[in-house]
């Protein structure tokens, strides 16, 4: 059965009381709604009975700016597509264009995106278990933690390439330009001491009585349903299927880097949060990796001076942060895009939302939404 | 932990580690310590900002030599309009992914820090509203005429028209570049130096070849002049 | 590496369906799409389980000229006109046997374009094909929800056509200025 049916719902019936249900409309404006999202929730006291996510607040028609303008003036507007992990974003983009012309990258650009990435990696994790943990009700404490280690690595971003959230770094063929000297010992001392952090944090949370009531058991995604809803990333991961794009594509230079995916078994909300604490600790390992063998050299391939690519259709994805990021692009051997297509992993991982929060309470519903990891950017794009 | 809130406990410990360690340990503060910004130094009035050239509020803990925020032209030293490096060539308004630069080029042609005679911008305008720091135009300027500034307090309290930044607010010499951005203003330099010095050796490559193509054309014309000199001594 | 799925075996089994040599994807015809996607799901050689992307692409007449050598062995530039289409694009992926993408596309017309909805088949299509149906205006058979997801349930017209042109009115502002304020003075036309 893939389309999930509504559990046969009785209201709560008792002698002499009417009841009807209430329908509240999460509004776009909400602490907890992680931008501008609205839920339209039918309640029976406080049990969920519908739901409907609306969305459509933020769009900014990114798909139809990018069929005006050259490919390289797209690459500011990606980075704000998914606003915390730009350069993940922008890597998904320079890669999909990379296969339309014949490019090589050079080994250190090469090196230096698999740092970036993981570096965002890093980034997003933590601050979505910040933010989950805010949904939760901790007021706060473990996010500031978290953005306390965001900050050394914005700061690290800011050092590469000018800007901490809106990078524009990456380029058809390479990167913009070299990191400062002195940037790969001070990557390093950061990558250093996470798992000291991590270690911190997981004492903080991870055998917390609270938590662990609140979210095992809560918002259960079977494997099934999962695959066919085409969820991907850790949501993915967490409830038990092992795809995780960078050993299945191994796209970039993944294929010589030595780590592990954690992967869940129950596809609740404790297993997903688990699944990121976990992929927090091997990214660590990659960036180790990574940041020994980078070699010297030049950071542009020889990429066209004019990006005019012969008439083709391609679709190049990266494993982001949060799930499947894809580009679809279709070039017509003008300078600009005929067709620019984002394949946004929030907006996808959205659709079994309602599957995953019927029967459970109103507070379930913020934790799931919470967990689901999903940024208004890239869902309306 | 077996206890019931044996877990809870366990967080709370690392909550008063924290708190503890913020007041010997720098780095477990979690905000931004302003404490080197006296007070006196801070603008009162809107008007107060600093105006002169270079002169800006540096807030070193979020500014750093990396930063960038909005574009400025650069010029070489001395008057602006008489060494600014920018002709005008449009090149930056048509890449501008958000259309915020708007330029008007001169009708004619000035004499430029070189003394060559270039077209110059007669208006050039930024939205600042508009422009969203992406670094595009100082990429595709084939003239290093536009980089990026680094100072974000442009905030002013006329709406319709305080965000225009128009050319003369935009114009600001190298060396406060080389003071803001050391790093990247050095590398600059160094490129357009060595991209100067390549092609003055290709033009001495070039004019040796020719004086040396001349030469052998001289010297055989003189061959055959006096081969025809000898031919006709022989016929006398 | 992810490996490419051979596209031999549903020509042979479907004969409606054509492989678009230039853009690598198969073209099935709208009446067997849902059976085909059911059968590209269920079959264990492929087993294309996960659909990763649905998309929408909107083609206006043109002309394409193209050099072919003609029948005395000499270059000559021919012309011929596209007819228009519009195209719903679907990237098909296997989880299970870790290969793909196989694309799969229907064509419709861009009068009165309809096609099969694939969303019984994978849960995926549900949201992307209602932004297909909102942006581009393509009427999905069979979607359990198609209603407008980006825009507002008002909103007249189909923003991601090539022929969309914007309203006159877009730049409403509360406090127009300068050529804004003119506008606004002379009266609201609706082009």
């Amino acid at each position: 059965m893939n389309t999930a049916t509504a559990p046969n719902y009785e209201l709560i019936q008792q002698d002499g009381l009417e009841t009807s249900l209430l329908e509240i409309s999460m509004g776009p404006h909400h602490p907890s709604t992680h931008g501008v999202f609205r839920m339209d929730v039918k309640l029976d006291g406080e049990t969920v009975v519908d739901l409907k996510p609306v969305f459509g607040y933020l769009h900014r028609n990114h798909e139809k700016l990018a069929e005006n303008m050259s490919y390289l003036s797209s690459m500011p507007f990606t980075d704000r597509l998914d606003y915390f992990n730009s350069m993940a974003n922008n890597w998904a983009y320079a890669l999909a264009a990379e296969k339309l012309i014949e490019v090589e990258v050079p080994e250190r650009a090469e090196y230096l995106r698999v740092v970036m990435a993981e570096l965002t990696r890093l980034v997003n994790h933590v601050s979505l278990i910040g933010f989950f943990l805010n949904d939760l009700g901790a007021l706060g404490t473990p996010l500031l933690y978290a953005f306390r280690e965001r900050e050394k690595i914005l700061d690290l971003f800011e050092q590469a390439s000018g800007a901490r959230m809106m990078c524009n770094y990456f380029r058809f063929g390479g990167l913009r330009n070299d990191v400062p000297v002195g940037w790969i010992g001070r990557a390093r001392e950061v990558v250093d001491r996470f798992p000291v952090f991590l270690d911190e944090y997981e004492q903080l949370l991870c055998e917390n009585e609270i938590i662990l009531s609140r979210t095992q058991g809560v918002g259960n995604l079977s494997r099934e349903l999962a695959i066919n809803a085409g969820i991907t990333g850790p949501m993915l991961r967490a409830s038990g299927v092992n795809y995780d794009l960078r050993k299945v594509d191994q796209y970039g230079i993944y294929d010589r880097f030595k780590f592990r995916v954690p992967y869940g078994e129950a596809g609740d909300c404790y297993d997903r949060f688990m699944v990121r604490m976990l992929e927090m600790r091997e990214s660590v390992e990659i960036l180790k990796q990574a940041l020994e063998g980078i070699p010297e050299g030049p950071v542009m391939g020889n990429a066209p001076r004019v990006f005019k690519p012969n008439p083709a259709e391609v679709y190049g994805r990266i494993e982001g942060p949060k799930g499947e990021l894809g580009f679809y692009l279709i070039a017509d051997g003008t300078p600009k895009p005929y067709r620019y297509r984002v394949r946004p992993p929030s907006l996808i991982n959205l659709t079994v939302l309602r599957d995953m929060c019927l029967g459970g309470k109103i507070a379930d519903t913020v934790i799931i939404l919470g967990s689901i990891d999903i940024v208004l950017g890239e869902v309306d794009r | 932990m077996s206890i019931l809130g044996g877990g809870v406990f366990k967080g709370m410990v690392v909550t008063l580690r924290n708190f503890v360690g913020s007041y010997f340990y720098k780095d477990r503060l979690t905000t931004n310590d302003y404490s080197w910004r006296p007070n006196d130094k801070l603008p009162q009035r809107a008007g107060d900002y600093p105006k002169e050239e270079g002169e800006q509020l540096r807030d070193t803990t979020t500014v750093t030599n990396y930063s960038r925020n909005f574009p400025m032209l650069l010029h070489d030293g001395g008057e602006p309009m008489d060494t600014v490096r920018c002709v005008a060539c449009q090149i930056c308004e048509r890449e501008c992914p958000p259309q915020c630069i708007y330029i008007e080029k001169s009708t004619e042609k000035k004499e430029n820090a070189s003394g060559k005679p270039q077209f110059y911008p007669a208006t050039f305008d930024i939205d600042v509203s508009v422009c969203m720091s992406c670094q595009i135009c100082v990429e595709v300027c084939p003239f290093d005429a536009i980089v990026m500034n680094s100072q974000f307090e442009l905030s002013t309290p006329n709406r319709f028209g305080g965000l225009l930044l128009r050319r003369d607010d935009l114009l600001k010499s190298n060396d406060y570049y080389h003071r803001i951005h050391p790093e990247e203003a050095a590398a600059r330099d160094q490129r357009i130096a060595d991209e100067k010095a390549a092609k003055q050796a290709k033009k001495m490559a070039a004019a040796e070849a020719a004086k040396n193509k001349a030469e052998e054309k001289a010297r055989a014309e003189a061959e055959a002049n006096k081969d025809t000199a000898d031919a006709e001594k022989d016929a006398e | 590496m992810s490996h490419i799925v051979s596209h031999e075996p549903i020509l042979m089994k479907f004969p409606g369906t054509n492989w678009d040599e230039e853009a690598g994807a198969l073209v099935v015809p709208t009446a067997q799409a849902v059976a085909i996607a059911t059968w590209l799901r269920d079959n264990d050689a492929f087993s294309l389980d996960y659909c990763s992307n649905v998309t929408g692409v909107d083609y206006l007449e043109r002309e394409i000229k193209e050099k072919i050598t003609n029948k005395e062995g000499k270059m000559e530039t021919v012309a011929r006109t596209e007819p228009s289409r519009m195209d719903v694009v679907y990237h098909l992926y296997s989880m299970q046997k870790q290969t793909g993408p196989l694309v799969f596309k229907q064509r419709t017309n861009r009068e009165q374009p309809e096609v099969e909805s694939l969303t019984p088949v994978w849960r995926s299509c549900e949201l992307q094909e209602r932004e297909v149906f909102d942006l581009f205006g393509v009427n999905f058979k069979g979607h359990p929800d198609q209603r407008r997801i980006l825009m507002w349930d008002e909103f007249e017209g189909h923003p991601m056509r090539k022929d969309y042109t914007e309203p006159f009115d877009y730049e409403w502002e509360p406090t127009p200025h300068d050529e804004i304020l003119e506008k606004h003075q002379r009266g609201k036309v609706i082009v």
